[in-house]
């Protein structure tokens, strides 16, 4: 570290630093309390300007657009067809229960709010899964589902420690940060198969089984993101075959249940399905877009292990972690969730409105499959926009490609050709897929 | 090293168990020697965690479990640094009932995600709440807040970002200090050490300890300070000493890094209670400060709070910001927006501000009156030795100078439920429970033959 004494003669004097007396002196003055004080160099002198996120700084690229035109399919946030944010009706009306029977805020103990954790692991599983009946699960109340990884991740630095997490190729951005930050080393699987902008199954099963045994396979347990592309039931056989055989351990990240097809137990499928082979396995779980709570930051990490002693000790473990990064997690969206899920007629009404919202999705993909195949010349195969699922579709643009929608169409999205579905409207679709087209022949 | 051969008969847990033990040793060697571990099923199924052991129940948040389970009809939970009425139950602020409802009243809003420093308006007012609005930081735009989960949150994430971007490791904690300090330092990636601070001889200031260990440390070193109210002790600085420490920190090139969870909850005043950080701000020196507003507004559960970073310039404060995002997006993504959304409407509307300053300092003058109240039982019971700290220390908390088994005996045959370490949250008295732990410390002083700390 070059020697603070000498930097300070070299700094820039600002206005501030004009203010003040220099060491020694006692010039006073007059709005401020007299005393002696070095003129000094920052401390955070070498800190650098960091880079926007790049999914979180799409929006605020698309914000300072002025364009009419502009469309937003960055950030996954579900829209309605007038493309405006959307509070579900249930969680309106829980929040009103909640303020009515006027329950305190006390701290949550660490593990978070005793009702939300019984329901998440139930909404998981099936509510007569056997392994809850055993109490092979371990549920933690986490900050949706970054915070849930995050506390898996830490986990694992510490009990596994060395061991590899695989992530597929692509994945969410914020998985290699998560895991960077939590210290957990990790290396790709092969997923996104670009000739036919669809999965790569052999190649993620060689990964896979090329992975030192014992390793941790994150995966998306629906609705993959960026790519809408999931395996069909028989790979997900497939993929629990291998990653048995490998003794590896599978690592969930379950961010649409219920959202991606409008059913909360066929989202849930592969998970469970993975559990009914007597596999141990850790799930993230996120209420995020679900129950649209993406502010409240509501979720929840789980371990489904051997036994209910093991479950116990792990639960202690994640508590521990958990403590000194927030203390306890926050109640309100912990308490909207429970109400919603412990009351029938809430209940059934928060399946409506995810049906509602997965079938706008799927709706919006209809309509812009058409209007891409009427547009397109070329003959082109565009299914697969048909075929992905959830809120996301990866267009097969790169980054050139993704440029141009945004330079020159005002359309914002990731720049590894992610769109997101929930930010299209019907009436946007033909304007979308004049942009795509455009891009896609026109730029390399 | 598995052989081919034998791999069909071992178990999945075996298996993964092997698997384990071939990630901790080298490749290739052989298991002997490397790693002492049985390669046998534990049971019909073996897990890959086998090895994970129960962790204790947290010290602090371990006492109202205990408490609970306890059957007893008499008994007095000085637990936890939850604010209790005089009925013994927790509160919910009129201003915060009244904030809530507004928020739900007004259909404009939605619950998309904040941006990853949080809710802006917050920013703005926790910063001007603590510096003053006034402030010549603020004024020169040289503050990176981020709102963060409570006062935890918000130490944990400064941590981090300390870790990754200040030259020196060492973090300085006055001992005693709050039990989750430590891990949220160390587990953000710094080296913890202590300084003196209380004096069981005087169960008040150690200063000139204070002033010879923060001299001694290495240049540069990080030092955590209790804005007001220390936790667990109730012992502050005066403002003659906070002066002195002032100056031997800026001498020292030290950074100080202060835990704001009491601000107006203290004295009862938002500015006296501020006083101290608003010295360091003034001598034009940079700090980072830690706010909660878990006790001031009684937002426990809703994990309010904020971090900010008072540097040098305009320029090093939009870098510092940008440089926090990164450490926040891989660790929660971005903060609730609950509770913020409740501060922000109290401090941004100026009756509800003045009708909090007056609930808040109802709720100080409370526990500012249970502290005469326990000094004067204690005194009409004639209990041997000095109790004045209960009087002059601050805060919710006090420091009792009790040795563990005094607590343990308390707990055992008074049901008194508080900290191993003496501490007894003042907020959880009422008049009603004064005379039961007034009875129960006089019968731990006088009944125990052990001298006491």
């Amino acid at each position: 570290m070059a020697s603070m004494a000498s930097r300070a003669a070299a700094v820039t004097i600002t206005n501030a630093a004009l203010d003040k007396p220099s060491h020694g002196s006692s010039v006073e003055p007059t709005s401020r309390i007299s005393m002696a004080v070095a003129v000094d160099v920052s401390k955070f002198e070498s800190v650098t300007m960091a880079p926007p996120d790049p999914i979180l700084g799409v929006s605020e690229a698309f914000k300072a657009d002025s364009s009419p035109l502009k469309l937003n399919l960055g950030v996954g946030a579900y829209r309605t067809e007038e493309l405006q944010p959307y509070v579900l009706d249930v969680v309106k009306k829980a929040e009103k229960l909640m303020l009515e029977s006027g329950e305190f805020k006390e701290y949550l103990p660490i593990e978070g709010l005793a009702a939300f954790n019984k329901a998440t692991a139930e909404l998981l599983l099936g509510a007569d899964n056997p392994v809850i009946k055993q109490g092979r699960i371990a549920t933690v109340q986490g900050l949706s589902g970054t915070g849930s990884l995050r506390l898996g991740a830490a986990f694992i630095q510490r009990y596994l420690p060395g061991v590899k997490v695989l992530i597929s190729s692509p994945t969410w951005g914020n998985h290699k940060n998560i895991l960077n930050d939590s210290g957990v080393p990790w290396s790709e699987y092969r997923y996104f198969d670009p000739t036919t902008v669809g999965l790569d199954f052999s190649g993620m099963i060689e990964d896979i089984k090329n992975a030192t045994d014992g390793s941790i396979i994150l995966l998306h347990g629906c609705a993959h993101n960026p790519t809408g592309i999931d395996p069909t039931a028989e790979q997900w056989g497939t993929i629990a075959d291998v990653i048995e055989e490998k003794s590896h351990l599978p690592f969930f990240d379950v961010a649409y249940q219920g959202f991606a097809s409008g059913s909360l137990d066929n989202d849930a499928s592969s998970v469970r399905q993975f559990v009914a082979r007597g596999l141990e396995l850790f799930v993230a779980q996120s209420y995020s877009k679900n129950l649209g709570l993406y502010a409240e930051r509501i979720g929840a990490i789980n371990a489904v292990v051997s036994s209910s002693d093991v479950a116990n000790r792990i639960k202690s473990q994640l508590k521990r972690l958990a403590r000194p990064m927030y203390s306890n997690p926050p109640v309100h969206g912990a308490r909207i969730v429970a109400n919603v899920v412990g009351d029938p007629s809430l209940f059934d009404e928060w399946r409506s409105e995810m049906q509602l919202m997965a079938g706008r999705i799927k709706g919006v993909r209809q309509s812009l499959y058409d209007a891409l195949s009427s547009v397109d010349e070329n003959g082109k195969d565009w299914s697969f926009i048909l075929k992905q699922i959830g809120m996301f579709s990866f267009t097969g643009l790169n980054k050139n490609q993704s440029d141009n929608m945004t330079d020159k169409w005002h359309v914002y999205m990731t720049k590894d050709g992610r769109i997101s579905l929930a930010g299209l409207s019907l009436a946007k679709c033909e304007y979308l897929a004049d942009a795509i087209i455009d891009s896609y022949y026109n730029v390399k | 090293m598995m052989e081919e051969g034998r791999k069909g008969r071992y178990t999945s847990s075996e298996r993964r168990l092997q698997a384990l033990v071939q990630h901790l040793s080298p490749s290739g060697s052989s298991l002997a020697g490397v790693v002492q571990m049985e390669v046998t099923a534990s049971g019909p199924v073996g897990s890959v965690f086998e090895h994970v052991e129960q962790a204790p129940e947290d010290p602090i948040l371990g006492v109202t479990v205990a408490y609970n389970k306890d059957p007893s009809p008499i008994k007095v939970n000085l637990g936890v640094g939850a604010y209790r009425t005089e009925e013994g139950k927790p509160v919910i602020l009129n201003v915060v009932r009244k904030a809530e409802e507004r928020l739900l009243a007004d259909r404009s809003r939605y619950k998309e995600y904040l941006p990853i420093t949080g809710l802006a308006d917050f920013n703005k007012l926790s910063a001007k709440l603590i510096f003053g609005k006034e402030s010549p930081a603020l004024l020169e735009k040289r503050v990176a807040t981020a709102q963060c989960l409570s006062g935890t949150g918000s130490l944990r994430v400064g941590a981090e970002f300390l870790a990754k971007h200040y030259f020196q490791r060492l973090v300085f904690l006055p001992a005693p200090t709050w039990g989750n300090h430590h891990k949220i330092f160390s587990n953000g990636g710094l080296t913890v050490k202590t300084y003196r601070y209380y004096d069981p001889r005087t169960r008040g200031l150690d200063y000139q300890g204070m002033v010879e260990d923060i001299r001694a440390a290495p240049s540069g070193s990080l030092i955590l300070l209790h804005a007001c109210a220390h936790n667990p002790t109730g012992v502050d600085p005066t403002p003659e000493q906070w002066e002195g420490l002032r100056q031997l920190i800026r001498n020292k090139r030290h950074l100080p890094f202060f835990d704001s969870a009491y601000q107006g909850f203290a004295s009862g005043s938002l500015d006296l209670d501020a006083l101290a950080v608003r010295s360091f701000v003034a001598d034009g020196g940079e700090l980072l400060v830690a706010q909660s507003f878990a006790k001031n507004m009684g937002l426990y559960g809703e994990r309010v709070g904020s971090l900010s970073i008072v540097c040098k310039k305009e320029a090093i404060a939009t870098h510092v910001e940008s440089q926090l995002k990164l450490v926040i997006r891989p660790m929660y993504s971005n903060p609730p927006i609950h509770g913020a959304s409740i501060v922000a409407t109290i401090l941004g509307d100026s009756e509800l501000y003045a009708e909090w300053t007056i609930e808040l300092k109802a709720m100080a003058n409370r526990i500012i009156s249970m502290r005469h109240q326990l000094h004067s039982a204690i005194q009409a019971r004639g209990t041997p030795g000095d109790w004045t700290h209960i009087l002059k220390q601050i805060g919710m908390f006090s420091f009792t100078g009790l040795n563990r088994e005094q607590v343990a005996f308390m707990t055992k045959e008074y049901h008194i439920y508080m900290t191993s370490d003496g501490r007894i949250s003042m907020a959880g008295l009422s008049s009603k429970t004064v005379p039961h732990l007034a009875d129960a410390i006089h019968a731990a002083v006088t009944g125990l033959s052990f001298s006491r700390q």
